[in-house]
């Protein structure tokens, strides 16, 4: 057992190439996702943060196939690699490829790879309980709970949800599994829609802010339960949140976005103590303290989110960006480059202007 | 206490967290009260229990002030905030509203039609931004709405007004035919935000306006929000997960646990010498954005108690380290045992908490 996770743990579950999709709206095209790139590792968890607006959901949708009409993932690859289950490694597939549509996009959603959208409330459907949502999510994965086969009744379905309900922090599971989802608060519909995700048993889990709407003394309990999840499971974890605090806790390695384009990633000391992106510091520099002045203007960054039809040349963050060069930076394009310690980032300030195009 | 029970007015047991000072209030709620009914399955739906999401909660907002609202999910804060807008109907309990001529006037008991010239002065963010934008209609329509309701009918002048609000919050003028899906949870928000300000509104109801935000866009709202309050002399009733942005925006916070106010203090105070067990361990489970900082354990254990069936006594004793027989029988009622700081616990005085708080 041992064995096999040490060998697949040399190589990633999960590559994201040049990933990059496209909405093609009336006005314009909107650039999302802008040639994304970073590796997910087996029982890891990858931290994601950036300006809201960059992309990062966007790029979670595309890993689902599940990204919104008239979105278009026109470059890039996806290369998944699936449990061959001889425990030699595995084949990879990349997701692109699938039809969306199709049985093996569907086996892996939801099964393999499960995602915590952003917004729970969309999320269920108001017409049906939420345990009832859930009961048909783990009657449809049946094999993840019964790998001999054979199904699985309703009832014993439910008796797995409560289960569920309880390890999220859900009182009263058996009363609340009835519930619609607009019974419930914006912290219980987020853990139930958690309960929802966990209930596939997923290899990778895509948490796209699943606890921004929950109190810190409850966040500190699920994000423990996360913690449990991928020590016993092995579970590889992609998660996005504004709240540095939680990616300081919860992370392994930090992926920084910006305007659809990852600007620096590393491992999460790294990112902490040595940021070397300047909108890396500068998000840094925003955390309000839980001990400093109140009622004091934040440090913000200058300038608004650029014009999504009409993106700046040169290096995407350098009107907003206090350490820019001269004229570089306005007209060269960074790219990410290997600063040691496996730290990455994609800036003038630690890289030759001479290197790129 | 009964479903049906009157406001416990009771001021001689409660006592009730109003401003030391004398600032008249904008906003006072007395004995506020919303109870859910839980039905059986059947198809009646015969009435088996209450959900008593907020029961008796009572506080007053000074104008010009920000009062936060923090505490457990599901404890009641979104159901005080909506009652608060009639966007609900409480159970029981007064909520007075001053007015610009300084008549005060209870929402809870004004029809429909008389709280429609209120409308312009109260408005809400809410928690959930895209359930609160109507998918069909542009950025100008959601956000020009309440505009439009509140007697604009100039479309050009709603227009320049729109273009100003979208500024005002970092979003660019030109989105303003767009429609919301083409938005990000953090953009919709920001969206969210300048449809409230629209009609120039005296008290703002804010449920987690920022918790979609990242921290450099959290930043700018914040200061914005400190920025409108300054110029505007607006009222916030801030209702919020995140500590740290509490502790920035709020003059005074008010903690709920279970349907409940448990503590309320100046800001400063409740941070650095909170007197609630329950609060303490809300401020040591910030996480520290400092990943050499060791996870600290889980700080609670145990489920949340449900509000439809609240343990007897104090309702965080199931929970609480400093439980003793007393805290199991009998539930405390709220002291102000430091002039401006109540409490909600037997022994508040007498625990060592502030060791354990964030500095
Ligand atoms: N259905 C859509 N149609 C058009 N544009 C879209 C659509 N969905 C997203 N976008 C655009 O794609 C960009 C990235 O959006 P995305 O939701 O990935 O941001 P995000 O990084 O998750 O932000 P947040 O932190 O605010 O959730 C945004 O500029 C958004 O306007
Ligand atoms: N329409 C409803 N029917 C039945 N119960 C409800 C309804 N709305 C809310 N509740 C219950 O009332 C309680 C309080 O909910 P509320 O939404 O006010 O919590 P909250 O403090 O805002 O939580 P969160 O921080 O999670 O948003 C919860 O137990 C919730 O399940
Ligand atoms: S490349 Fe230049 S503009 Fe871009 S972040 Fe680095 S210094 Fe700033
Ligand atoms: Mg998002
Ligand atoms: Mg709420």
């Amino acid at each position: 057992m041992t064995a096999m996770v040490k060998q697949i743990a040399t190589e990633p579950l999960l590559s994201v190439r040049d990933l990059h999709v496209d909405f093609g709206l009336d006005e314009g095209l909107v650039r999302a996702v802008d040639g994304v790139s970073f590796d997910v590792m087996p029982g890891r968890v990858l931290g994601i943060v950036g300006e809201s607006g960059c992309g990062k959901s966007v790029t979670m949708r595309a890993i689902l196939q599940l990204v919104d009409e008239p979105g278009r993932i026109t470059r890039g690859e996806i290369v998944y690699r699936r449990d061959a289950g001889d425990g030699l490694g595995s084949a990879g597939v990349d997701l692109t490829k699938l039809p969306r549509h199709g049985a093996a996009m569907r086996a892996i959603r939801g099964a393999e790879i499960a995602l915590i959208p952003q917004e729970p409330m969309a999320a269920f459907s108001p017409v049906h309980t939420v345990g009832a949502q859930i009961v048909e999510a783990i009657r449809l994965h049946h094999r993840q709970w019964r790998p001999e086969g054979g199904g699985l009744s309703v009832n014993d379905a439910r008796d797995i949800v409560v289960d569920l309900f309880r390890d999220v922090g859900i009182s009263m599971p058996e009363q609340r599994v009835d519930a619609y989802s607009w019974q419930l608060s914006g912290g219980l519909r987020q853990r139930a829609m958690i309960a929802m995700a966990l209930s596939c048993k997923p290899r990778l889990l895509v948490a796209d802010e699943p606890t921004t709407a929950i109190d810190v003394t409850t966040q500190a309990q699920v994000l423990a339960l996360l913690r449990e999840l991928q020590r016993k499971h092995g579970t590889a974890i992609i998660f996005i949140t504004h709240d540095l605090g939680v990616i300081a806790q919860m992370a392994n390695d930090v992926v920084v976005m910006y305007l659809g384009r990852v600007v620096e990633q590393g491992p999460v000391d790294g990112i902490f103590h040595a940021a070397k992106h300047p909108y890396t510091r500068a998000l840094l520099r925003s955390i309000p303290s839980i001990s400093g002045a109140t009622r004091v203007a934040l440090p913000t960054i200058s300038g608004t989110l650029p014009h999504p039809f009409n993106r700046p040349g040169g290096c995407p963050y350098h009107p907003r960006c206090d350490e820019k060069i001269g004229t570089v930076c306005a007209s060269h394009v960074p790219h990410l480059t290997q600063l040691g310690n496996g730290q990455a980032a994609s800036c003038f300030l630690h890289q030759d202007a001479s290197e790129t195009a | 206490m009964t479903a049906t029970a009157a406001p416990t007015t009771a001021a001689n047991t409660t006592a009730t967290p109003t401003m030391a000072t004398s600032a008249k209030p904008l906003l006072s709620v007395r004995g506020l009260q919303k109870f859910f009914p839980i039905t059986d399955g059947g198809f009646f739906r015969k009435t088996i229990g209450q959900v008593r999401a907020v029961d008796d909660v009572s506080f007053d907002v000074v104008e010009g002030e920000t009062l936060g609202l923090v505490g457990e999910s599901g404890c009641g804060k979104t159901t005080t905030s909506r009652c608060i807008l009639r966007a609900m109907e409480p159970t029981a309990g007064r909520i007075e509203f001053r007015r610009k001529d300084d008549t005060i006037v209870d929402l809870a008991t004004l029809t429909r039609e008389q709280l429609r010239p209120l409308r312009a002065e109260i408005q809400m963010i809410f928690q959930d931004p895209f359930g609160s934008l109507n998918p069909r209609m542009t950025l100008f329509d959601n956000v020009g709405e309440p505009l439009l309701v509140n007697g604009m009918k100039n479309r050009a002048e709603r227009m320049d007004r729109v273009a100003e609000l979208l500024k005002l919050v970092g979003l660019r003028a030109e989105f303003m035919h767009r429609f919301p899906h083409a938005f990000s949870g953090g953009q919709r928000q920001r969206i969210g935000i300048a449809r409230a300000l629209s009609t120039n509104p005296r008290l703002v109801v804010a449920d987690e306006p920022v918790s979609a935000l990242d921290v450099s866009v959290q930043a700018q709202v914040l200061n914005l929000l400190l920025e409108l309050q300054q110029r505007l002399g607006l009222t916030f009733l801030f209702v919020a997960h995140d500590l740290s942005v509490v502790r920035h925006l709020s003059d005074r916070v008010a903690v709920m646990y279970v349907g409940q106010i448990v503590e309320l203090a100046v800001t400063h105070t409740l941070f650095t010498r909170p007197l609630h067990p329950y609060t303490a361990a809300l401020m040591r489970a910030v996480p520290v954005p400092d990943p050499r900082v060791a996870i600290g354990e889980v700080t609670l254990k145990g489920e949340v108690p449900s509000p439809a069936n609240p343990p007897k006594g104090c309702y965080f004793h199931p929970r609480c380290a400093f439980a003793q027989d007393r805290c199991r029988q009998e539930a405390p009622a709220l002291r102000e045992p430091v002039p401006g700081h109540f409490v909600r616990c037997h022994f508040a005085e007498q625990l060592d908490l502030a060791t354990q708080a964030a500095g």
